[in-house]
């Protein structure tokens, strides 16, 4: 008798250490959550949520630390997909957050660019273009229509058009 | 004459009351030269042809007068001496649409100051000189695509059977059946020389059963050519089995995988149009200028085939038919099943146009009652590519990409069949059209999302990346200032011996 609980003892404690060492290895370190939600974001860096970008926004979801509609260019069908995968109810997005548009892009007028350079620093996709003291323009290929550029101009040469005019 | 095992019908499909009748009565014949030719640059699948001439410039008949972009382009010719006097944008129809393209419009010469033939182009001996001479000649599918031809005939992969089209399974449509009926002799030595730049092992002449007279001229023409790799196979009356991906299943029991082409299985479609054209041009040295279209339909007074000038107005062709009667209600450019209704007769005749009806009013639908979808399935029966439209339908109703990509959508050959079989007269064609737009829309946005993320990681990395830069040189700086008390007294010391011996220079220099 003794024989058998001698076995399945060493069996559990060689069986536990097995199961730790397999959770350390590989732990779900929240990376799995973050990117689904991550995924279904426009992912545009508007910014517009108020978090540094989409990744930080996504993270603050899984913690539940953010309501689910704060992401404009995402439209009511990304608030609808985060409702679905975080078990809430849709609901409207504040206008007062923002118009980040994918179908939007930014124009830079050259007559007024007084070349400060503050907008290029600004775009989270560096698709703005132009040497300090000197003309800037946007690649409009690149641009995603966050708006992050408007804000920093000091002469409001920035406007924002339809992608496809 | 090589024998086909066994013919199969392919899943799904419909018959369809046939109207060829309609036009096969007189034999084809030449519309006169109009006073004005519009002739597009973006007449096949590719990017456009480049103009070579300018306004006011004399052309000739056959001259290039657009240059092919790139390989995957064609060139287009005068079809007539003339001379050129606009340059501009056009609404002009291309592929399954209108576009706006830009035309080159010529002013023909009188036709007493017309040569009699076009200019004679070279047909060179090597394989890649030929495809070159193809594609400058300005060959493009003629059953409807416009692909250029010289792409086609240039595969990356080995063909083994090469596909002459010739089924045509368009109710109203009766060109590549007047053409076989009358130019037999030369569909098939343009198949010969097809084989011979494929290299392939075979080609089979696909025609419709019902086609008793075309069939018996390429079978007597085959027998006179007597090359053992030609086989002509008479396919079931079915729609749409003129389709390549339909007549691959029911000639070689085989089915085009989804997502890739006939030529993945060793097999190149090309029509009987196609083919006729490559023999006018191997053996009389004439570009693509003129093709044969179908003029047809209950609003017409004399439905025939007519040769046709690139670039002639519809509206002469339809003239020249006999005019619209006073019951025409709709035109109708293409065949019946998958053409599209034209606003006007003012369009030119581009390389893919194979037919023209006017739609009596007693035939045109004009939109009407749609009802809801009661899920009879009749639509999934008659999809010959196998989809399942009334789910397809749901999914585009919420914008459900993933379902769209899933039921496989982009496997939609757009033949109508569901719209003809559907109870509650739900345009499914159109609608499954749309979605397509609307989805490859979607993955472009999807793409342009994941280029935004990874150029936002870069600018990230490269933003922290300068900040550490910084805060290494600003500790560099300073780091003497940091150090024991030592080296501190001597980085001192240093300075303000450095400081004295300057100004000891400058006294100096006093």
């Amino acid at each position: 008798m003794m024989t058998g609980v001698l076995v399945l003892t060493s069996l559990t404690v060689v069986l536990a250490f097995l199961l730790l060492a397999g959770d350390r290895l590989f732990a779900d370190k929240g990376d799995a959550a973050v990117d689904r939600i991550e995924r279904v974001l426009p992912r545009i860096q508007c910014g517009q949520c108020g978090y540094a970008g989409c990744r930080p926004y996504a993270q603050a979801l899984v913690n539940g630390s953010a309501a689910i509609n704060r992401c404009p260019p995402g439209g009511i069908a990304t608030v609808r997909k985060l409702a679905e995968l975080l078990g809430e109810e849709p609901q409207p997005i504040p206008k007062e957050l923002g118009q980040a548009s994918l179908e939007r892009v930014a124009i830079i007028d050259e007559a007024l660019c007084i070349g400060c350079n503050l907008c290029s620093r600004a775009c989270p996709v560096d698709a703005i273009l132009g040497l300090p003291q000197l003309m800037h323009t946007v690649i409009a290929a690149e641009c995603t229509g966050c708006e992050r550029c408007l804000a920093p101009c000091p002469v409001d040469c920035i406007h924002m058009a339809p992608r496809h005019a | 004459m090589l024998e086909l095992d066994r013919i199969r019908p392919f899943s799904g499909g419909l018959r369809l009351r046939p109207f060829k009748a309609l036009s096969t009565s007189v034999p084809v014949n030449t519309v006169p030269m109009p006073a004005q030719l519009v002739i597009p640059m973006a007449q096949h699948a590719g990017p456009p042809a480049v103009p070579t001439v300018n306004v006011g410039e004399h052309v000739g008949w056959g001259q290039i007068i657009g240059q092919a972009a790139n390989a995957g382009s064609v060139a287009v010719h005068a079809s007539a001496s003339g001379i050129v006097t606009a340059i501009d944008e056009q609404l002009v129809p291309s592929g399954n649409r209108l576009i706006h393209a830009l035309c080159i419009i010529i002013a023909t010469d009188p036709p007493e100051q017309q040569p009699n033939s076009p200019q004679r182009l070279d047909w060179p001996e090597s394989r890649k000189a030929r495809l070159e001479a193809i594609r400058d000649a300005g060959l493009a599918g003629l059953g409807g695509a416009a692909f250029p031809t010289a792409t086609k005939l240039a595969p990356a992969r080995k063909c083994e059977t090469l596909i002459l089209n010739g089924a045509e399974c368009e109710p109203y449509i009766s060109c590549d059946d007047m053409l076989m009926r009358e130019r037999a002799d030369s569909v098939l030595r343009g198949a010969l020389i097809m084989l011979d730049l494929l290299s392939a092992e075979r080609c089979v002449v696909a025609i419709e059963r019902d086609k008793s007279v075309a069939l018996a001229a390429i079978t007597t023409a085959a027998q006179t050519l007597g090359d053992d790799r030609i086989a002509v196979a008479a396919v079931p009356i079915v729609y749409p089995a003129g389709g390549e991906r339909q007549l691959v299943e029911s000639l070689l029991g085989m089915e085009v995988p989804s997502g890739l082409f006939p030529i993945d299985i060793g097999v190149v479609c090309q029509n009987v149009g196609t083919a006729h054209a490559l023999d006018a041009l191997a053996t009389r040295g004439r570009p693509l200028v003129t093709r044969i279209v179908t003029v047809t339909g209950h609003g017409l007074g004399k439905p025939q085939n007519v040769e046709a000038t690139i670039g002639t107005p519809i509206r002469d062709l339809i003239a020249h038919c006999g005019g619209l009667t006073p019951d025409a209600a709709q035109l109708i450019l293409g065949g019946n099943m998958m053409g599209y209704a034209l606003p006007s007769d003012e369009f030119p005749v581009t390389k893919s146009t194979n037919c023209v009806i006017a739609l009596a009013k007693h035939e045109a639908w004009m939109g009407g009652d749609e009802w809801p979808c009661i899920r009879c399935g009749e639509c999934a029966r008659a999809c010959p590519a196998r989809l399942l439209p009334q789910e397809l339908l749901v999914a585009g109703r919420v914008d459900d990409f993933e379902s769209m990509q899933a039921l496989g959508l982009e496997d939609c050959i757009e033949c109508g069949c569901c719209d003809v079989v559907c109870p509650s007269h739900i345009p499914v064609t159109s609608r499954l059209h749309t979605m397509k737009s609307n989805l490859r829309a979607h993955q472009a946005q999807a793409a342009m999302a994941s280029a935004a993320q990874t150029r936002y990681d870069e600018h990230i990395a490269r933003e922290d990346h300068a900040a550490a830069e910084e805060r290494r040189r600003q500790s560099e700086l300073t780091a003497p200032l940091r150090g024991d008390d030592t080296s501190r007294r001597a980085a001192i010391e240093a300075a303000i011996a450095r400081a004295n011996a300057r100004r000891q220079r400058r006294e100096n220099d006093e």
